[in-house]
């Protein structure tokens, strides 16, 4: 029996419908997880792994 | 009004200055605090703001503390190019929270040196109900840290 934190406090996952989906493109790949209890939002969560960093470009002047 | 992901301009500045030290233990202290998808942080961005920032059950203004076991390092790629770069080390989460309003980006900022920014980072608007949100840092290396500052 897998407990789920929810707004209705901990509920068990057999009682809650799963909903799952993720984005895959350049800038992340993010997964998310929702659960609904009688047609309302209880639980979702999101889980971001980002591909795209910054990078600052360094340079150093010539004298000639 | 959107957030942009970039390297904050000040922060570069204050490299020149040796504002920021990233040394794990010894060095400052980095935070993470997200943003709504409403706000507008980008290169321009100098220090962390209340404005535009999420608000929700269990998220506490200012963000977490970013987990810092990682030395900045450095690799030549050739006699006149490298790469300097650094990556948090540890996945950024936001447990237990309900953030219902949609949010799009992280800002991370040395809490430190007067809060000053160092980046934006964004993805796809979100929002969490009851549960967590994490960030998954890219794996440190010349070409995919976190944070890079190279010379071609």
């Amino acid at each position: 029996m897998a407990l789920v934190f929810t707004t209705k406090g901990e509920m068990d996952e057999s009682l809650l419908e799963k909903k799952e989906g993720f984005v895959d493109n350049d800038n992340e790949y993010t997964t998310w997880v929702e659960y609904w209890h009688e047609g309302e939002l209880v639980h979702r969560s999101v889980h971001v792994t980002l591909k795209k960093t910054v990078q600052l470009s360094a340079e150093a002047a010539s004298f000639n | 009004m959107a957030n942009t992901q970039a390297m904050c301009t000040s922060f570069m500045g204050e490299l020149l200055t040796g504002t920021h030290n990233f040394t794990p233990s010894t060095g400052d202290t980095f935070k993470a605090a997200l943003y709504l998808a409403s706000a507008t942080y980008n290169a321009s961005t100098t220090a962390y703001s209340s404005t535009g920032e999420v608000t929700g059950t269990n998220y506490t203004a200012g963000g977490i503390n970013v987990t810092n076991a990682n030395a900045p390092a450095s690799t030549n790629a050739s006699a006149t190019a490298g790469t300097a770069y650094w990556t948090p080390s540890a996945s950024l989460s936001y447990s237990n929270v309900t953030l219902s309003t949609a949010f799009d980006a992280v800002l991370i900022y040395n809490s430190s040196k007067s809060n000053r920014s160092v980046s934006v980072h964004t993805f796809g608007s979100q929002t969490v109900t009851a549960g967590t949100f994490t960030l998954t840092m890219p794996s440190n290396t010349t070409s995919t840290a976190l944070i890079r500052l190279a010379t071609t």
